[in-house]
């Protein structure tokens, strides 16, 4: 969608920064107050929206609240389908799948969240450089993004994972250094499991920034050629103010869909790994964990697969509806419909 | 044209000797031997495994040996866990089945995403467009290993209408192969709607139409050609995820194909194996993305290939 940008078209003018400051205080419609006003009249987003603040919510309360500990094994009870007490059944260590889900949604949002944040940054900011200067400077930058998406980064997070989320690297030593700060005891191989956690953040998101770099240097290309820019720089603007407030505005439709879509896919992406058995790992749990240990037993207790399945895929649905309607609120280009 | 075919073609050692770098720092900088799991092996018998693997020898003495076995002797060298098999072995194999997952779930999913996202952009905020896209929404929300153990639960453990598993006729090809396309269907429903929709309101379609072109002409012939361009250059980036979405789906309907090798080959730390599978997704990567970047300039003159 970056480059065909039609020049034909009436330019995306950044609607609030080109107008004075007093039309803007009467007007009262910046790009910010217009798009709010449009997302609000889109139910679906905004339904997706209070969705995921809740799940979130819930997530967080659930597991302090919880009569069940999320990893409370009870042998004796072993699976059982969903009943009153467990709404959403146990497990065939007789652990209530709903304490699990909850916990599980930490761990799963906590990566999205994380990992979205590391390659959103790592991702404008290449991208942005590389897009604006041109030149060697994109010849080089834009290079060494050919390279790195030709090595299949997935396997690549997989290697690592596999090899250095161990108690035997110099990374467990700073994640023990660092945890040291606040507890006395950070050794405790109970934190292990936290730390292949953390490294699973961390490789996530930096692998996945390549495509963001390449958006917001397609926008910002098709962008700087444009007249407006010309106008800015013609009064003299300098490069900062031409990239954060005339180049990066108008690509932020773009660049915000992108990043509300990297969000599920990560999340997705840390869900594969746990069923792949390379990323969270038992006691602890994460979505994906939960539906791989359910598809072990599919015939015999559906409940443990659909449960988590079912919040798995609703939570990327809510995750994508509220990027779409990001998108229609946000994108100038889409405004005229 | 073909000078830029070249030397996108000969990018491509760079790239793959980068690869082949990073793998090898990787796989030997990380703590244990692949031996060291066999607890039974008495350690004279450990380090004389290690010794003819030549697991001792100083590091860049072991990467030079490494890159001229692969560089001279176009070998991978022998799988340290499958003794007597060699990696070319394993891969020529499996490789082959995994392509053809691979093909089919590429077949599959355009043809089932551009027809999506056509309906959807010239049938825009109808109900029809609300289907199609609800319809690609679900895909790529559903995950592959969610899906394919529910379909394989409902048509076939209830219904009987399909194997389980394997890989032996088309039978036991539709689902893995739906499994594997559908959700690069729904983005490629997307990205051809959306392409399709900033195509549409632009001056030359508005001629196309002013000069009385049927309306399938106009959407066939003029509009999809610019419309594909996202899908076109998502397909690199897309093969990539749908030859790691495989993983999941040939394991679970125990396809015989690469995947299985490399999550093996990394827990047992099989060096030799799990650097030829890098190679050959790398390999398979760089070529696929090399062709995208031609098809791009072939359907978007006004792209230049000046990098």
């Amino acid at each position: 969608m970056s480059e065909e940008v039609e020049a034909t078209e009436t330019p995306p003018s950044s609607p609030a920064k080109a107008s004075p400051p007093e039309a803007d205080a009467t007007k009262g419609a910046s790009l910010w107050t217009d798009a709010w006003r449009r997302l609000r009249k889109n139910r679906v987003a905004v339904v997706s929206g209070v969705f995921i603040i809740f799940l979130t919510l819930f997530c967080i309360i659930w597991p302090e609240v919880s009569p069940f500990r999320y990893d409370d094994a009870n042998i004796a009870l072993g699976a059982t389908s969903p009943s009153w007490t467990h709404p959403f059944g146990t497990d065939d260590l007789g652990r209530d799948l709903l304490a699990r889900l909850a916990f599980g949604g930490r761990i799963s949002l906590a990566v999205g969240i994380v990992a979205t944040f590391i390659s959103f940054a790592i991702g404008v900011t290449w991208g942005g450089v590389a897009g604006y200067f041109g030149g060697r400077i994109d010849a080089a930058l834009m290079r060494i993004v050919d390279v790195l998406y030709t090595i299949p980064l997935l396997v690549l997070v997989i290697l690592v994972k596999a090899f250095f989320a161990n108690d035997k690297t110099i990374f467990y030593r700073w994640f023990v250094w660092s945890i040291g700060l606040f507890t006395d005891h950070a050794k405790d191989p109970k934190y292990l499991p936290l730390f292949q956690i953390v490294f699973v953040f961390a490789a996530l998101g930096g692998v996945s920034w390549l495509t963001m770099a390449r958006i917001v240097r397609g926008q910002v290309l098709s962008l700087k050629s444009q007249q407006f820019i010309e106008a800015a720089r013609s009064i003299g603007v300098g490069d900062a103010g031409i990239i954060f407030r005339h180049l990066l505005p108008n690509a932020l439709g773009p660049i915000i869909v992108y990043t509300t879509l990297t969000i599920p896919s990560v999340m997705l992406t840390e869900a594969f790994l746990s069923f792949l058995g390379l990323g969270t790992e038992e006691p602890l749990s994460s979505w994906g964990l939960l539906v791989a240990n359910g598809t072990e037993s599919l015939d015999l207790y559906p409940w443990l697969t659909f449960f988590p399945g079912l919040m798995l895929a609703l939570t990327l649905l809510c995750f994508n509806f509220l990027g779409d309607g990001l998108r229609d609120a946000l994108d100038p280009r889409v405004r005229k419909d | 044209m073909s000078r830029f075919i070249l030397r996108r073609l000969f990018s491509l050692v760079p790239t793959l000797f980068l690869v082949l770098t990073v793998v090898f720092v990787m796989l030997r900088l990380a703590p244990g031997s692949p031996f060291d799991q066999e607890r039974s092996v008495p350690p004279e018998q450990l380090a004389a495994m290690e010794e003819r693997y030549h697991l001792h020898d100083p590091i860049l003495k072991q990467y030079g040996n490494w890159l001229l076995m692969i560089g001279r002797d176009h070998t991978l060298g022998p799988s340290m866990k499958y003794p007597g098999r060699s990696v070319e072995e394993i891969i020529g194999l499996t490789l082959p089945e995994s392509m053809k997952l691979g093909f089919w779930g590429l077949i599959v999913a355009l043809a089932m995403g551009i027809p999506l996202g056509i309906v959807g952009a010239v049938r825009q905020n109808t109900w029809k467009d609300s289907v199609a896209m609800a319809a690609a929404m679900l895909g790529i929300s559903v995950p592959r290993f969610v899906l394919a153990p529910l379909l394989v639960l409902v048509l076939s453990l209830k219904l009987y209408w399909l194997p389980v598993a394997r890989w032996e006729s088309w039978r036991h090809m539709v689902l893995p192969v739906f499994c594997t396309a559908l959700p690069m269907a729904a983005y490629i429903a997307r990205l051809t709607r959306a392409g399709m929709l900033e195509v549409i309101r632009s001056d030359f379609i508005r001629t196309a139409r002013a000069k009385g072109l049927s309306e399938r002409v106009v959407i066939v012939r003029h509009a999809l050609r610019g419309a594909l361009l996202p899908v076109v250059s998502f397909l690199g980036p897309g093969f990539a995820g749908m030859l790691v979405g495989s993983l999941v789906i040939e394991r679970i309907f125990d396809i015989p194909g690469m995947g299985r090798y490399l999550v093996e080959g990394v827990q047992n730390r099989d060096y030799n194996l799990v650097a030829g599978v890098v190679l050959v997704y790398a390999v398979l990567l760089s070529v696929a993305n090399a062709a995208v970047d031609v098809a791009y300039r072939f359907l978007d003159p006004r792209v230049e290939l000046d990098t």
